[in-house]
């Protein structure tokens, strides 16, 4: 339809009054600058640090236990380098590490299966929707006898003990996920005729995302404590693992040692957990426009 | 500013443009279980003719989204018969994009669901962007938008949808006056342009009057159609026309009356 003079006009301002409107209301980024973001964010990390080494040299000195129980932070240190140096907690971590990431990897392949199947067949979820959360509330270490029955005192033991102790809550949050997609959304995906498969694959597991991402996190927390509780329970000749180096030191009574070898373990956690897991969980979050922007 | 004759003339009524029909027929919808149930529509009728506007008003909880949404084929009729020619598209108060996609992303989605060939997508999704006005947002989340963009990407979806009847609940209720007043005459062009058929639910009378041909007045639960007001006025308008707030007038008091005889029963 050809525009008369005064429509073509009209539209004109249209136009314009809406690009000015929009304009006003679009987000703009935040203008801080990146060194500023950096500091603010390490600063209080550094002071927390500083705050823990103070108050354990302050009981070391007040004499609670003695030196050879409860060495202060200078040995433990030293410790810790002598063992970065001669290689042995590389090693260590890099076993304990390579048992995590498969040990992990099986758990959310068999996680995802599972929470698919139940969450889209609902004789299933009948059936084991409860099961998996019962599952998820059991200890890990209870599981040991029965893996070093089935397994001997071996890797699968320990892996079978990481799986199950993961499994469950990866699975979980992707029924959850799939449960809690906004009605709005499912409304809107079959308004554009997506069914069945397609509103799974374009519709309800996209939107579950963010819950999927929790349980996945969820379950790295149990995949690692049942890891280290598995290295401590099921020694494996020759095999320098982190659980192993601790077992060792409390067996020699190295006090600065075992503490070492807790610092790297307390330090992979924190690592996976910051820019692994947590990486993750923001880039979904703000990609879902799930964050509070002033943080 | 009114559109001359041979303009009006060549308004695309015509079923070669994109005009659905829709037919309701004494159609009653009932929700709950035997014992607890709400009659939400009651032998409600229905006649919206190819590239007709029509606006539907009514008190809070008629029936009004039910209606829509029997028409959309979300919900089944418990009684009564829904025929629907052509596509549709439902528009919802809030924009119902996916978060997880950019602008441009949330329109193609629509092409790619309905068979369109991956390398003709994105020159449409621009086209329709433009149309919208909203170009410079493509690679946007809908989050980074705001209320009235997203409901203008959402018209973008629905006309990637090629809908033939746009139906629309509330879709401005949540926004301020100025941005409604600006997506009223982004509506009316876009209508005046294409040709769909509309089915606008409001609260607002003004906002009834200011789009509709034809301003339909629902009884308070259960719903039924109580009157039905032409707006023979000349487009494109304005909200603030005398002439529109005149006749909001009369169908507010006929509104009023129909919820006071409610009250009294
Ligand atoms: N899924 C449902 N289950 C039970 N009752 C429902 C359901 N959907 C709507 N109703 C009831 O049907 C009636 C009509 O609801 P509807 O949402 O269609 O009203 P509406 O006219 O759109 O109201 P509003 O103007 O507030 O949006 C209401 O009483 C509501 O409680
Ligand atoms: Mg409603």
């Amino acid at each position: 339809m050809p525009l008369s003079d005064d429509q073509g006009v009209a539209v004109k301002v249209l136009d314009q009054e809406l690009s000015g409107l929009d304009a006003l209301a679009a987000q703009v980024g935040s203008a801080r600058s990146t060194p500023a973001r950096v500091w603010s964010a390490i600063w209080p990390k550094v002071a927390a640090i500083v705050l823990g080494l103070s108050i354990w040299q302050a009981i070391v000195w007040s004499g609670w236990k003695p030196e050879y129980a409860l060495p202060p932070p200078g040995p433990v240190f030293r410790a810790l380098w002598q063992g970065l140096l001669d290689g042995s907690i590389l090693n260590g971590a890099s076993l304990t590490l390579r048992r995590a990431v498969v040990g992990y990897s099986i758990a959310l392949v068999v996680g995802i299966v599972i929470g698919l199947a139940v969450a889209r067949v609902k004789v299933l979820r009948i059936a084991f929707g409860s099961l998996i959360t019962g599952i998820q509330t059991m200890p890990s270490i209870a599981w040991f006898p029965l893996a070093i029955l089935l397994f001997q005192l071996s890797e699968s033991a320990i892996l079978f003990v990481v799986v199950i102790g993961a499994a469950p809550a990866i699975a979980n949050g992707m029924i959850a996920g799939a449960d809690n997609v906004p009605p709005l959304l499912l409304r809107a995906g079959r308004m554009l005729d997506a069914k069945g498969f397609t509103l799974w694959r374009y519709v309800i597991l996209p939107a579950s995302l963010p819950t999927f991402v929790s349980g996945m996190k969820q379950g790295w927390a149990f995949a690692w404590r049942s890891l280290l509780a598995g290295e401590l329970l099921v020694i494996i000749k020759g095999t320098p693992s982190l659980g192993v180096q601790l077992q060792v030191a409390r067996d020699f009574a190295d006090a600065p040692a075992l503490l070492a070898v807790m610092i790297v373990i307390l330090v992979v956690g924190i690592l996976a957990d910051a820019f692994v897991f947590g990486a993750l969980e923001r880039s979904v979050r703000r990609r879902f426009g799930l964050t509070d922007s002033a943080i | 500013m009114t559109l001359s004759e041979s303009e009006l003339a060549a308004r695309p009524t015509e079923s070669s443009r994109l005009g659905g029909t829709v037919r309701v027929r004494d159609v009653s919808k009932v929700f709950g279980q035997r014992g607890d149930t709400t009659v939400a529509l009651n032998r409600i009728s229905l006649d919206v003719p190819s590239g007709a506007f029509v606006a539907l008003v009514g008190a809070s909880g008629c029936g009004k989204s039910t209606l829509l949404n029997l028409i959309a084929g979300l919900e089944k009729p418990t009684l009564g018969d829904v025929t629907l020619n052509g596509r549709c598209a439902l528009i919802f108060q809030e924009a119902a994009l996916f978060p997880w996609m950019t602008v441009a992303q949330n329109v193609s989605l629509a092409l790619k669901l309905r068979g369109v060939p991956r390398r003709e997508r994105a020159g449409i999704v621009a086209e329709l962007l433009e149309t919208v006005h909203l170009q410079d947002f493509a690679g946007h989340q809908p989050h980074e938008l705001s209320g009235g963009m997203r409901q203008r990407v959402a018209i973008a979806r629905a006309f990637a949808q090629e809908a033939e009847v746009l139906l629309m609940d509330e879709p401005f209720g949540a926004l301020d006056a100025m941005t409604r007043d600006l997506l009223h005459d982004e509506l009316e062009r876009l209508w005046l342009d294409r040709g769909f058929t509309c089915v606008f639910v409001t609260h607002n009378v003004r906002e009834a009057v200011r789009l509709a041909d034809r301003v339909e007045v629902l009884t308070s639960r259960p719903g039924t159609i109580a009157e039905t007001f032409e707006v023979p006025f000349a487009r494109p308008r304005r909200i603030e026309d005398p002439e529109v707030a005149a006749l909001a007038g009369v169908i507010t008091t006929r509104l009023r009356q129909e919820v006071r005889s409610h009250a009294t029963e």
